[in-house]
């Protein structure tokens, strides 16, 4: 296997807060194969946008990565200067897109200096003179109708999808190697966000791109994803080809969100008790207060991401037991 | 209540502002008291005329001999009294003007607020000017010039506080118990409303002392021989530049109170509405 | 958008009919008997009688103040009390220079306050950050009367780098009159010294004025940035590769900025009202310091005059303050 685009592996960031310090990811460990769409999947609170933050270098200031390394490219992100990560990598070699369009676009600029900006910064230089000419290529290509108009215009002149669209160009604009979306369909309707799932499909295709897709939805990973990591706690506890996990969860906390997805769930259930708070972690396993199998060593002994197969890893030493049917 | 003073001991500036008019009250109680030349501060002396800063007159003497450092202590019970007259005479129009707009509606609501909107329709200092002119000038006509003019500050506040509360639950239920509409809005809305209102009038203080310098600093405020910081300011004017501290003192004094009551003021906001924190 | 500035002008009417209606009763029905204070205390009782026909004070009030909006709405403000001369053209006389003023401490404060307070919002809880908000607080507290003479008591009387009264040298002589701003019609005249002059003396007062709309500005841009750079779109910007100091000085500020103005109208009210003493101090010949002669001379046609005049250029201002708001805000503008 060649190596992947991305590899982060045992991070672990804090963030200095009010109540003491946080530690808001705690053993994460994510591949991106060149070429594959990789879901990071967990309930809201799990960390998943902090760790977009770090891969970006835009944790906010009171934040510090404590350990591990984020490969990109052979470089690591985690320990790169800040003005390398704001010269080579955001908008150049990682486009992002934003949870929700609206808010992340600046109401008082018109969209094409927006998005002009970035390439102003971090298009190829032979490009130079042929920034609009591009733009207008790329919102043809994710289907914004009448493209040149477009661009003049404000961002609260155009539906939410058409401004998802609009990033989702913008983040392609400068030939990104690596996408990272942050939950691009949350703020959607049910069809709209169909289409831009369908997009984004074809546009990661059709650009030899990679990317990394941030939900707490099963069922986009299902229609979207090549690969999937389950994030509990600020920790990666199972990570498979989406098939496979979906067929063969092993993680009691994978197997009880896949349970409460509304296609699979028998009954309105979800899981009990909520995501830990991070200043004051349980001890053991993180899940172990939660978890429907957990025994006495669940709450002194942290279990590590382990690889039974060639492709799954699950960070449970229990994992081949049943659940009880009430959880499951 | 406890944590309500703590967390506003430690916002500093705020501390700082209460400071200066807890100081401020004091040194206007106790002026007389205070005072390290009474007699000086009234009577002329033409042999001690114009004498600079010394460790018997801080403050130097003016055009009469008289000192200034008491001027400026007195000064302080006049400014204080002007203070808390006019912002709480406006207090008294403005607050149930602004119940009464903000609850009951109609034809009331709209005579009140476009009244609001005609005393504001020009700068506080213009129409406090006009109006005392027309009166017989005076500390008195100043007083009620800038009370007449300063009510509608707080009709404002509290009209857009009432509104908000009328339409809430527990007003809806006292009226269905059928609480009379004064029981309501005085027992029931007011106290609610009592935050934005003394934010409003801590402001308003340190404002009404500015404006009121300037009335009498333009001579339609106190008359002489008051010892009044901002006729003081206009009576050196005419010996300058060589007694400097004729005029920067009592300009000083100004200074200070009114940079308490702001910081007070924005203190007591930051306390009550943290939306509108200045400082995060 | 000329739809919009007929509802504005349209809705200033009735606040200015008010102020009509306030101005009447002050000089016709507070004074016990018009007539009797205009004729002076000397006067016979067949003079005040005179008068009160003259003035047509012996009509209906209702019919008076008819006479008195259709004076005001022509432009005719009456002859004042004290010179007899008309009010509205000394009014016109005195307006530009105060115009010229005011406008001058507003840019000096915006230029300065603007980037002040941005500058302490990006260092928040820094050095600078705490000065910026000491000095605005203070700013704020200063009486304006007592400043401008403190700068003239500095720049004038003892250094003497800066005229200490007037508009223009006395030897050098007004500008032709095109615009009425000396600093514009010297240089529409080509007369360098003209301009330098006008400058000199403009330059205390303008200070003095800008003191407290600097300090105004500059919170509300700090306070401004602050709340800006929480939203969302700064994330955003910062994560697709804008460089720091654009996101802050051009995509941020833009949306501070339009908070700010809207304060510029109520900050014209303090300027006009600080006008009023500051150019009595430093003999600058605007409306404020007729104003202030008005007053000593009791001539309250033209004090009424004056309070009338300020509030119709209250109203203008405060529509073009939302005009401009427009301008700067794309949403606002749909609705213009």
């Amino acid at each position: 296997m060649s190596e992947p685009l991305l590899k982060v592996s045992n991070l672990a960031v804090s963030i200095r807060g009010d109540e003491g310090v946080a530690r808001v990811l705690d053993r994460v460990d994510l591949e991106i194969p060149r070429g594959r769409i990789v879901g990071v999947v967990g309930e809201s609170g799990c960390g998943k946008s902090t760790l977009i933050k770090a891969i970006l270098g835009v944790l906010p200031p009171r934040a510090e990565i404590e350990a591990g390394e984020i490969l990109f490219e052979g470089r690591d992100l985690a320990h790169a200067s800040p003005q390398v990560l704001a010269r080579e990598v955001r908008g150049s070699a990682i486009g992002f897109i934003p949870q929700d369009p609206l808010l992340a676009l600046n109401p008082v600029f018109r969209v094409g200096t927006q998005m002009l900006e970035t390439m102003r910064w971090h298009a190829p230089p032979q490009w130079k003179g042929r920034h609009r000419e591009r733009l207008v290529e790329l919102l043809g290509a994710v289907q914004v109708p009448d493209p040149e108009k477009a661009l003049d215009r404000y961002p609260h002149e155009f539906s939410g999808g058409q401004r998802q669209r609009l990033l989702i160009a913008a983040a392609l604009s400068c030939q990104p190697r690596l996408l990272i979306a942050d939950e691009p369909t949350t703020a959607l309707d049910v069809t709209t966000q169909q289409q831009v799932l369908k997009l984004l499909r074809d546009l990661v295709a059709e650009f030899g791109l990679s990317m990394l897709f941030v939900t707490h939805d099963f069922g986009v990973v299902a229609q979207l994803c090549d690969d999937v990591s389950v994030i509990y706690a600020g920790q990666t506890v199972e990570a498979a080809p989406t098939r496979r996990l979906i067929d063969e969860a092993a993680h009691p906390y994978a197997r009880m969100l896949l349970a409460c997805h509304p296609d699979r769930a028998t009954e309105l259930g979800g899981i009990p008790g909520s995501v830990p708070s991070p200043y004051v972690p349980p001890t053991g396993c993180r899940f172990h207060p939660r978890c429907p199998i957990a025994v006495a060593e669940c709450t002194s002994r942290r279990p590590d991401l382990q690889r039974p197969s060639g492709d799954h890893s699950i960070a449970c030493p229990r994992h081949h037991l049943t659940l009880p049917e009430a959880a499951a | 209540m406890k944590l309500v003073v703590l967390k506003f001991l430690r916002d500093l500036p705020a501390v700082l502002g209460l400071g200066i008019v807890l100081f401020g009250l004091f040194v206007a109680v106790f002026a007389n008291q205070l005072a390290p030349h009474p007699d000086a501060a009234f009577q002329s002396n033409l042999l001690q005329r114009f004498k600079p800063p010394s460790a018997e007159f801080w403050f130097g003497t003016d055009n009469l001999g008289r000192d200034i450092f008491s001027r400026v202590v007195l000064g302080t019970r006049s400014a204080f009294i002007i203070a808390f007259t006019v912002v709480g005479s406006a207090m008294l129009i403005g607050v149930p003007l602004g119940l009464f707009a903000g609850y009951l509606g109609g034809w009331r609501t709209e005579l009140i607020m476009r009244l609001t909107d005609v005393v504001l329709a020009v700068p506080q200092l213009i129409l406090a000017l006009a109006l005392a002119q027309l009166m017989k000038p005076g500390l008195d006509t100043a007083m009620l010039a800038l009370t007449l003019t300063y009510w509608p500050f707080f009709t404002r506040t509290v009209y857009a506080e009432t509104r908000r509360l009328k339409s809430s639950l527990f007003v809806e239920a006292l009226q269905g118990v059928g609480a009379s509409t004064t029981r309501i809005l005085f027992l029931h809305i007011l106290p609610n409303a009592a935050s934005p209102i003394i934010v409003r009038a801590t402001i308003g203080m340190g404002f009404t002392i500015l404006t009121a310098a300037v009335l009498g600093f333009l001579g339609v405020g106190a008359t002489p021989p008051d010892p009044d910081w901002g006729l003081a300011i206009a009576e050196s004017r005419k010996f300058l530049p060589e007694t400097w501290w004729f005029a920067t003192f009592p300009g000083l004094a100004i200074l200070v109170a009114v940079l308490g009551f702001n910081l007070l003021g924005d203190g007591l906001r930051d306390l009550f509405d943290p939306r509108l924190r200045r400082s995060r | 958008m000329l739809l919009f500035l007929i509802r504005r002008l349209l809705l200033a009417i009735p606040a200015l009919f008010g102020l009509m209606v306030l101005t009447f009763v002050l000089v016709r029905v507070v004074p016990a008997d018009p007539a009797a204070t205009l004729a002076g205390e000397t006067a016979s009782r067949q003079q005040i009688e005179e008068i009160r026909k003259k003035y047509g004070f012996d009509r209906p009030l209702y019919e008076q103040f008819g006479i008195y909006v259709g004076q005001v709405v022509s432009g005719d403000l009456g002859n004042s009390v004290f010179s007899n001369r008309p009010v509205a053209a000394d009014v016109r006389r005195t307006l530009p220079a105060t115009i010229e003023l005011i406008f001058s401490a507003l840019l000096l404060a915006t230029l300065l306050g603007i980037p002040l307070g941005t500058l302490a919002a990006v260092r928040h809880n820094g050095v600078l950050d705490h000065t910026v908000r000491i000095a605005t607080v203070g700013g704020l507290a200063v009486a304006s009367f007592w400043f401008a003479i403190m700068l003239q008591l500095l720049f004038s009387m003892e250094l003497e780098w800066l005229p200490l009264r007037g508009r223009i040298g006395v030897n050098i002589g007004a500008p032709a009159n095109v615009t009425g701003f000396f600093l514009i019609d010297s240089l529409l005249a080509g007369r360098w010294d003209q301009f330098v002059s006008s400058l000199r003396h403009i330059a205390l007062p303008a200070i003095t004025l800008a003191v407290p709309a600097l300090a105004t500005i500059a919170r509300f841009a700090r306070a401004g940035v602050l709340d800006t750079l929480q939203r969302d779109f700064v994330q955003y910007e910062t994560a697709v590769g804008y460089p720091h100091r654009r996101i802050v000085w051009i995509y941020v500020l833009r949306n501070s900025v339009i908070a700010a103005v809207t304060q510029i109208g109520l900050l014209f009210g303090a300027l006009v009202s600080s006008a009023v003493a500051v150019e009595a101090i430093f003999d600058w010949p605007g409306l404020g310091s007729y104003a202030v002669q008005a007053i000593l001379a009791s001539d309250y046609k033209a004090v009424l005059a004056v309070t009338l005049v300020v509030g119709v250029i209250y109203a203008l201002i405060n529509i073009l303050v939302d005009l401009v708001h427009g301008l700067l805000d794309p949403r606002v503008a749909e609705q213009l």
